[in-house]
């Protein structure tokens, strides 16, 4: 039963990261959804690996890639929004509709 | 006692996330992300995997910390002293998460999960170094070039005058068109 539960943690931090990015309107607080939605995936590998294939590393190196994925978002995130920031003082996503330089 | 501390900090965990996006203050839904990452980490770590685990909680306390300065930079109401909505098209984004969190759940209680196969190994950080070195190689290389390219990218999107700006496209300038003189010969 614990594997399952696990599982919907989850899917809810799945899911709450999920609302954030698609509600927000802030280009830091989208981010801080994605981070949410990655963390879930974190979750769950580490559940599979411990109650389904504990034997095979691939569990343990999927939350490598999350991890990584995690940094590269966050670096990539601040840097387009500094871009963003200094060529028109722009903060959020609606005021960012055309991406033109 | 593995259930009972998964429990403790899958609630924690939730709790954080829906925080992170209740919270007026910037500051405190930044906090907020970091409880619920380092619950993440957490349950990495209660699930057998203690190197992943205290690795996911040290990335996420130095990249919260990190985010907390760049709230503060970049958003309107950094100290939640306003309260002000910050939410665009909130139904549907309502609507399509409890969705996506209804499938999911009822995915995990409807899918016949195989059984558990092999025994964990003595040591698991041996286990997933071994396998980044040796099986998962490329997987590794991979990530090695990722990481490259999101420093040189990041560097280049982040700067606000380059070489090129300073030396021209073919960096042959002389002297370099900076915002002030001065120097030497200029």
């Amino acid at each position: 039963m614990t594997f399952e539960l696990v599982l919907v943690l989850a899917a809810g931090l799945f899911s709450v990261g999920l609302f954030g990015a698609l509600s927000q309107q802030s280009i830091v607080m989208i981010m801080m959804g994605i981070e949410l939605m990655i963390g879930g995936v974190i979750v769950a590998a580490a559940d599979f690996w411990h109650f389904l294939a504990p034997a095979a590393a691939d569990g343990q190196v999927v939350i490598v890639v999350a991890v990584v994925a995690m940094a590269v978002e966050m670096a990539m995130g601040f840097a387009v929004t500094t871009a963003l920031y200094r060529a028109r003082q722009v903060d959020t996503t609606d005021m960012a509709r055309e991406l033109k330089g | 006692m593995e259930a009972v501390s998964l429990w403790g900090l899958g609630v924690v965990a939730l709790a954080c996330a829906v925080a992170v996006f209740a919270c007026d203050s910037m500051a405190r839904a930044t906090f907020a992300l970091l409880g619920s990452l380092v619950c993440v980490g957490g349950v990495v770590f209660v699930l057998g995997l203690p190197y992943l685990g205290v690795v996911t909680v040290l990335m996420m306390v130095m990249e919260m910390v990190v985010m907390a300065v760049f709230m503060v930079a970049y958003m309107m109401n950094p100290a939640g002293l306003m309260p002000m909505s910050m939410l665009h098209n909130k139904r549907g984004a309502l609507g399509i998460s409890a969705a996506v969190f209804a499938s999911l759940t009822g995915a995990v209680f409807l899918v016949d999960w195989p059984q558990r196969r092999g025994s964990p190994p003595r040591d698991t950080t041996f286990q997933v170094g071994k396998a980044l070195m040796g099986g998962q190689m490329l997987t590794m290389v991979v990530l090695g070039f990722v990481l490259l390219a999101t420093m040189v990218a990041a560097t280049v999107l982040a700067l606000h005058r380059g070489r090129y700006d300073r030396l021209g496209d073919d960096l042959d300038r002389c002297p370099a068109r900076d915002p002030a003189g001065g120097g030497v010969g200029r």
